[in-house]
């Protein structure tokens, strides 16, 4: 089964985050390693409102060929992130915005009101809107409603490495909004979470600082890209259900009902 | 041959006084004057500390910065052999670990040891790395006295191009001016904060771990304290934005709350020169120009190295 966000296809379920790289020939390295074919970009975080889309780092992004999605990082306010996004499509000439709007500083937990508001303006503004939201099934409701085609729920909150804080509630989700693609955004530390959410049946996997902050992020890039092929086939295969109590793989003699 | 060199920043003056100390004949051009009082190295934390540089860009800093804290400790006054402070806020522990593996030369510190290290910083807090090996230096004093010893020495230093003489080399050290010249070259941008405090006293430059800005604190004497600096990509210049001033001065208030007292002496913001691997090196182009460039973070660490790569290039 293929993967495509807003009808274009994508041959990697992985993408990856810019900042904090040790250089730029690492990010480009990492980017290779884990053959992602979407990179994200924090307009204001990483390049303070770039002036110029033709600068060095940005040429050096063209040259991976990878396909760039702004991100609004950063943002408190849905005025803010949509005065973010319209910058965001100036620079880098695409109508992708991975939106984000913080409500709580400590958390960097979503704010649900400020997203479906910002949401709605965008998507009626012609922008292709990825909001990263949380686990909750009525503010992702409420961004369909407003046009979303894509939700990209937290694992847990940003930079922290947790893992899937609320595997209940991805579940759920993942339930509620079978026919669009949800991709894990925020929270993975290590391969076995992201390959913990595509066993889950989620689309994607969108990470940053467990590869950046890596001791050898080329490797890491690596080892998320085959733990996200791993966990997508082994949801594809078809699982076997979880049971309490052992279950023979060979009829065990003199005990057939036991 | 002389050596027509241009940029009178650090690395070109570094460059200048190996050239001058090798026996070269150089001239140094800078229509901003020399030293410069604009761009990346006016701007610079002055820290001579490769072993907590290492942390982001491997051992090879290390390598490369053998050797620096004596040069300029041979060149110019005021040079501090005091190391560097490494501390953390208790919510962001967890990067003090991560710091200490990533880097050598340092020794874990208590809350006793940093108070008896920094007294000002006493009971703030209880876990951080002391990197004693470490120094620094004001580097806008030490542009002043290189630039001094050049002149002293004969060395023209002028504001416009002489006329070509010929068999004259070029050696260009202009930073993120010959971005141009250099396709491979980019601008970081990065902004720092001059406060003046009497009320807080520390004897060498702290860091204090942030989950995105290497954010550090340096004395530069005289109650004058330096606090940077933010790394953006993208080239922008122009000046300083709120969320920049706001960021490394809730960093200098978070290090000591006395510092929201400190009178704010200057804002600056600039672009530092960096290639795609973050290291300095020294580029021959097409036209037959020698380039010392890309120091990125480390001017004043790696010019010493790039000073001896040029001497070595233009034989």
């Amino acid at each position: 089964m293929g993967f495509s966000l807003y009808g274009v296809e994508l041959a990697s379920r992985l993408l990856l985050g810019t900042a904090q790289y040790p250089s730029p020939a690492v990010l480009a390295d990492a980017v290779r390693a884990s053959s992602a074919g979407v990179v994200t970009v924090s307009v204001r975080r990483e390049t303070g409102g770039a002036a110029s889309g033709q600068q060095r780092f940005f040429a050096l992004l063209g040259e991976l060929g990878v396909r760039v999605l702004p991100n609004t990082a950063g943002c408190h306010s849905a005025r803010e992130a949509i005065a973010t996004a319209q910058m965001a499509r100036e620079i880098f000439e695409t109508d992708w915005i991975k939106l984000e709007v913080i409500g709580e500083a400590d958390t960097l937990h979503p704010d649900p009101f400020g997203l479906v508001e910002a949401a709605r303006e965008l998507t009626a503004d012609g922008f292709r809107v990825l909001p990263y939201c949380t686990e909750d099934l009525v503010t992702a409701a409420h961004l369909r409603d407003a046009g979303c085609e894509v939700l990209m729920p937290w694992g847990a909150p940003i930079g922290t490495g947790r893992g899937l804080n609320n595997v209940y509630g991805l579940r759920a989700l993942r339930a509620h909004h079978p026919d669009i693609p949800l991709i894990v955004d925020a929270g993975i530390g290590l391969p076995s979470h992201a390959a913990a959410a595509m066993e889950l049946g989620f689309d994607g996997i969108l990470l940053n600082t467990a590869v950046a902050g890596a001791g050898d992020p080329v490797a890491m890039a690596r080892a998320m890209a085959l733990a996200i092929e791993a966990g997508r086939a082994g949801f594809e295969a078809g699982p076997v259900p979880m049971r309490d109590m052992a279950a023979p793989s060979t009829p065990v003699l003199g005990t057939p009902f036991q | 041959m002389r050596i027509v060199l241009r940029g009178a920043g650090v690395a070109g003056l570094v460059a200048a006084t190996c050239l001058a100390e090798a026996g070269r004949e150089v001239v140094v051009v800078d229509p901003a004057g020399v030293p410069t009082r604009s761009g990346a190295s006016h701007l610079a934390g002055g820290m001579l500390a490769p072993w907590c540089e290492a942390e982001a860009a491997g051992a090879v800093l290390v390598e490369r910065a053998a050797g620096a804290i004596d040069w300029w400790a041979a060149h110019v006054p005021g040079v501090v052999r005091a190391g560097t402070l490494v501390v953390a806020s208790s919510r962001d522990v967890p990067d003090l670990a991560r710091f200490a593996a990533r880097t050598s030369g340092h020794e874990r510190v208590d809350a006793e040891a940093i108070a008896e290290l920094e007294p000002a910083l006493a009971g703030r807090f209880t876990q951080g790395l002391f990197f004693p090996g470490e120094a620094h230096l004001d580097p806008r004093r030490a542009l002043d006295a290189l630039a001094g010893a050049l002149r002293r020495h004969g060395v023209a230093c002028l504001e416009a191009e002489p006329a070509p003489l010929p068999g004259d080399r070029r050696l260009d050290c202009r930073g993120t001016a010959a971005t141009d010249a250099l396709a491979g070259l980019r601008g970081i941008r990065g902004e720092m904060v001059m406060l003046s405090s009497r009320e807080v006293a520390l004897s060498r430059p702290v860091r204090l771990l942030h989950p995105r800005i290497p954010l550090y604190v340096v004395p530069r004497g005289d109650g004058r304290f330096m606090v940077g600096a933010t790394m953006l990509e993208g080239g922008r210049a122009g000046p300083m934005t709120l969320r920049s001033a706001v960021e490394l001065m809730n960093a200098a208030y978070a290090l000591h709350p006395a510092f929201a007292e400190a009178e704010m002496l200057e804002l600056g913001a600039g672009l530092r020169p960096g290639f795609d691997d973050n290291l300095p090196a020294l580029i021959r182009d097409a036209a037959g120009v020698w380039h010392a460039n890309g120091a990125f973070r480390h001017g004043f660490l790696l010019g010493p190295w790039l000073g001896a790569q040029a001497v070595s290039a233009l034989d």
